[in-house]
């Protein structure tokens, strides 16, 4: 019965976004206003309607209820709760509804909250998103039903991939999803302003705020699964170059790249041509994301089960979406006026240099994920990995650092250097003491790292910058927003760098009690115990960490084994134990037991990496999105509104 | 719920046959090699050669044992004084340019090489190209 | 006015993209890595007998002018099993098969053998995969035609089905 009725609302939520479209088209055509008053309450429904229907699979999931077939696959009565909710999107047809329930919510929010845009730019945005709607919701309803119903419900379910069973990983693809879909409505008022001709500083201010908001997420969502991905996999790789990961990064490099061009759009109208390009790429590259995800035609430890059929459904989605939005950018934007002009040696200079170097790395990162195709076209199967990004991107990446502290110092329109003399020297400075300490007593430190590290602490230094001679108290938020992002950058970059360089890896096949000595520390090898958890076994082991200063810390890796449900194999993870200290990371991992030589059975292999300031990356990746929030925050007209409403309230005591 | 449980009880117990062997790994699968420059060198070049029957890992990454074997493969002949290029270039030699995650550069990637340097030229001249073209107040175009 | 034709590029560069993408939907990923150490001679190797009542496998052995097979098997590959009919079939036809036992123990390749039967003239025991590694082969089971010089000719990967056979002893045939 709920499985229905989740049906049939969706259902109805797509006919209220072909209402909407529809609605939208004769309004936008002929002007009859009547028909306009339908397209935001039409919105609102929709976003609803989907929100309520997703709240239906995760109530489907709460009850372990078989009898529905994406349950029966995914779930299993003994997972924990957390873990059964978080089955509803960790597969295919969930997460397919999941990005439906965002693009509905999000052109719902739209229709609710926006209210200073002109009235047919925003019906036209708001039918645009209608369309991308329309699209994904025939996707989803005819080739990936997430309620269909299995003719005899078995009696319990195939479970949840155990290394997906992890708290951090429940809330990845949500976060991941909502910053992919927020981008939908960038794309969506970009089309609108195409449309109806508005490209100007108006579109742009309505836009800020959804690129802002949907790229703090994906930057929250991309650390996440990194960080995951390193105390998972236990091997401590925090970023491998895969397909999947790729096609995260590009819509993310997009946003950044977006977020600083709808800026200069809004304040200063200019720009308007890049930032309606990137407002279109970004939502694409989203979606060509999702493609390469679900249509199987990449190899990756991520995929979702391959089906061809899926994938051509997509492709022609896409199509017509991506190269709709593309042809009408290609007939409308050269209607765009003139701007104002600007000397390369000005704040506008360096964004667009800073949107060039980003969309560079952009179509570097999507050139080295799908050219394995090209080649083998050509006849040669090669592989692409860390050896091409390091060496192509890096370079671009450190250069794009450097402009990135050149950019605040720098006035509109024309600079003449004044600032950026006065204040860099100092982050000159500190990155050539950097590079001269690591020649001089870093030993063998490889050419990227050494210059990683140098950038950093240029960037470190120089993202600061802005804020000499002001009086802190009341430098906007905004500029806070900025210096803190582009600081966590370099704290980010700083531990990349760092773990590269400096990294210390012990692999023994430890007897109980022997030490292995890794980095500063002693590590003694007590022994192992067997563990029983809640569905799972596991083999503990218990080391004991100690610096040369006397501080001991006790380690436990452990290897889990969760039975196979239903007739499947039983799968093993790795549970990576942590010591974070000030310096960085210890990492140990508990491997196979070893049969020695002289016969003994109690030796396991063990594996420990010293790894210095590798937190850092993910404090950076927090610090960017704190950053992104207080410019988000400091733009939102919120803290004005209230201000506006204190002081009304005031007059009218007194009137 | 007790006919569920045998249910989960039985499938513990009857798993299928896995196509997995029950030699240990091979000495050098999970033994670092006693020089640590040589060992650097050998990790370095694991992490940049790709698992065989693996999901997209280097063998630097992975318990595959096929992987444990080319990792004491490679460790094996950076212990018996082989430069990392001469094995690299002896796995390409059996299993083609797919065993590298380094790619060559021959004329079917040559785009992949230049083909970024290219996109930043194109971009850069579309961007600022007014400035070749005369005098002051010239610039880019918003 | 900036030029038109400018604006069109995102859009040709899209196309480039989707031009990629229906090529793969169209000619699906082909997952095999296929050995590149064809027409060059066999490496050299010394392995020892796999079991007990079985000869090791010598490289210098398979240059003694006939063409032959070597089938690269371990007893816990299940496929392996299935490819056992065709093998003896190949060894009624006359044709020479050497195995090789990829990382297994002596008892479960007597097993394997005891189950399956044994056509093979001799079994080299690869612990470590390294002859494999050596060949160019990925997985199991797999094939090698070998010319009567050594030099190894075509690999067959996966399991030999009951229709190749007669083309594999005619390949063989033409071989010296």
């Amino acid at each position: 019965m709920i499985a229905e009725l989740g049906l049939a609302l969706l259902w109805i939520a797509a006919a209220l976004a072909c209402l909407s479209l529809v609605a939208a088209i004769v309004y936008l055509r002929s002007g009859k206003g009547e028909l306009a008053a339908l397209v935001r309450p039409a919105s609102v429904a929709q976003g609803a309607l989907t929100a309520a229907a997703f709240g239906v699979l995760i109530a489907l999931f709460v009850r372990s209820d078989m009898s529905v077939e994406l349950v029966a696959r995914n779930s299993h009565s003994l997972k924990p709760m957390l873990f059964k909710v978080a089955g509803a999107w960790g597969n295919h047809e969930g997460s397919m509804l999941l990005w439906l329930t965002i693009l509905g919510l999000s052109g719902a929010l739209v229709a609710l909250f926006e209210k200073r845009l002109r009235e047919d730019t925003l019906i036209a945005t708001l039918a645009a998103q209608a369309a991308l709607s329309l699209g994904f919701f025939a996707f989803l309803l005819f080739s990936s039903n997430p309620f269909k119903r299995l003719p005899i419900a078995p009696p319990d379910g195939q479970g949840l991939n155990p290394l997906l069973q992890d708290p951090g990983l429940a809330f990845h693809p949500p976060t991941l999803y909502i910053g992919y879909v927020g981008l939908s409505v960038a794309f969506s008022f970009a089309v609108g302003a195409l449309v109806t001709r508005e490209i100007g500083p108006a579109f742009a201010r309505a836009m800020r705020p959804w690129v802002l908001g949907s790229w703090i997420f994906l930057t929250l969502g991309i650390a996440a699964g990194s960080y995951w991905a390193y105390y998972e996999l236990g091997w401590g790789g925090w970023w491998f170059w895969d397909p999947v990961e790729n096609v995260s990064l590009i819509p993310w490099l997009a946003g950044a790249a977006l977020l600083h061009s709808v800026s200069v759009t809004a304040t200063r109208n200019a720009l308007r041509a890049w930032t309606v390009m990137l407002a279109v790429i970004a939502f694409s590259m989203s979606m060509v994301g999702t493609f390469i995800v679900r249509s199987g035609l990449l190899t990756s430890v991520h995929s979702f089960a391959v089906d061809p059929e899926r994938g051509t459904f997509l492709l022609v989605l896409m199509a017509l979406y991506i190269g709709g939005a593309l042809t009408l950018f290609a007939f409308r934007a050269g209607a765009v006026a003139e701007g104002k002009k600007f000397a390369l040696l000005s704040r506008e200079g360096s964004l667009v240099i800073n949107n060039l170097l980003l969309t560079t790395i952009l179509a570097l990162v999507l050139l080295g994920t799908l050219y394995p195709i090209v080649a083998e076209a050509m006849g040669e199967k090669i592989s692409i990995g860390p050896p091409y990004y390091n060496r192509v991107a890096g370079p671009l990446a450190l250069i794009l650092c450097l402009v990135m502290v050149a950019g605040p110092l720098l006035n509109w329109r024309r600079d003449d250097g004044r600032k950026l003399w006065s204040r860099l020297p100092a982050a000159v400075l500190a990155g050539a003491a950097v590079l001269f300490g690591l020649v001089l007593f870093g030993g063998h430190v490889g050419v990227l790292p050494l210059l990683g590290m140098t950038v950093a602490a240029v960037v470190g230094v120089a993202s600061l910058a802005p804020l000499w001679g002001r009086n802190l108290r009341r430098t906007p938020l905004p500029t806070w927003g900025m210096v803190i992002a582009h600081f966590g950058v370099a704290v980010a970059l700083a531990g990349m760098a760092a773990e590269s360089a400096f990294i210390k890896e012990r692999l023994v096949a430890a007897a109980p009690g022997e030490t292995v000595k890794v980095g500063d520390f002693a590590v003694k090898f007590v022994g192992v115990q067997p563990v029983a958890g809640p569905n799972y076994t596991a083999i503990e082991g218990t080391l004991v960490a100690t610096t040369s200063s006397g501080d001991s810390f006790t380690l436990r890796p452990a290897a889990r084994t969760f039975p196979g449900l239903m007739g499947t194999p039983p799968t093993e993870t790795n549970e990576a134990a942590l010591l974070t200290r000030p310096g960085g990371q210890l990492y140990a991992v508990l491997g196979q037991p070893v049969t020695d030589a002289d016969g003994r059975t109690d030796r396991y292999q063990l594996r420990l990496w010293w790894k210095p300031l590798v937190w850092w990356i993910w404090l950076g990746g927090g610090l960017i999105a704190v950053g992104g929030t207080l410019a988000l925050l400091g733009r939102a007209q919120l803290l004005a509104l209230w201000r506006a409403r204190r002081a009304r309230r005031k007059q009218e005591r007194f009137a | 719920m007790s006919a569920r449980l045998l249910l989960l009880l039985a499938a513990l117990f009857a798993f299928p046959a896995m196509a997995q062997d029950r030699l240990p790994p091979a000495p050098y699968a999970y033994q670092q090699l006693a020089d640590p420059a040589q060992e650097a060198q050998a990790k370095a070049l694991m992490e940049t050669l790709r698992c065989l029957v693996c999901q997209g890992q280097s063998i630097a990454d992975s318990d595959a044992p096929l992987a444990g074997d080319m990792r004491h493969e490679v460790r094996s002949k950076i212990a018996a004084g082989e430069s990392p290029d001469a094995i690299r270039t002896w796995l390409i030699a059996r299993y083609g340019n797919w065993v590298s995650y380094d790619p060559p550069f021959d004329a079917a990637t040559a785009l992949l090489w230049l083909g970024p340097l290219l996109f930043l030229a194109l971009g850069g001249w579309l961007a600022f190209g007014r400035f070749r073209r005369g005098a002051d107040e010239e610039g880019g175009e918003a | 006015m900036r030029s038109r034709w400018v604006l069109f590029v995102p859009l040709a560069i899209m196309g480039l993209l989707f031009g990629a993408f229906v090529y793969r939907l169209v000619t699906p990923n082909d997952t095999l890595i296929r050995s590149q150490w064809i027409d060059k001679p066999m490496p050299l190797f010394d392995l020892p007998p796999a079991t007990a009542g079985v000869e090791g496998l010598k490289s210098s052995q398979l240059a003694d002018g006939r063409p032959r097979l070597v089938n690269i098997f371990a007893s816990w590959c299940i496929p392996c099993r299935a490819e056992a009919p065709q093998l003896e079939a190949l060894k009624a036809a006359g044709v020479p098969i050497d195995g090789i036992a990829i990382r297994d123990r002596p008892e479960d390749v007597a097993a394997f053998l005891r189950e399956n039967g044994n056509p093979f003239d001799r079994i080299g025991a690869d612990m470590q995969s390294s002859v494999q590694i050596a060949l160019g082969s990925s997985g199991v089971p797999e094939t090698f035609l070998i010319d009567g010089k050594g030099i190894i000719r075509e690999q067959i990967q996966g399991v030999i089905l009951a229709e190749n056979v007669p083309e594999i002893v005619a390949r063989l045939g033409a071989m010296k």
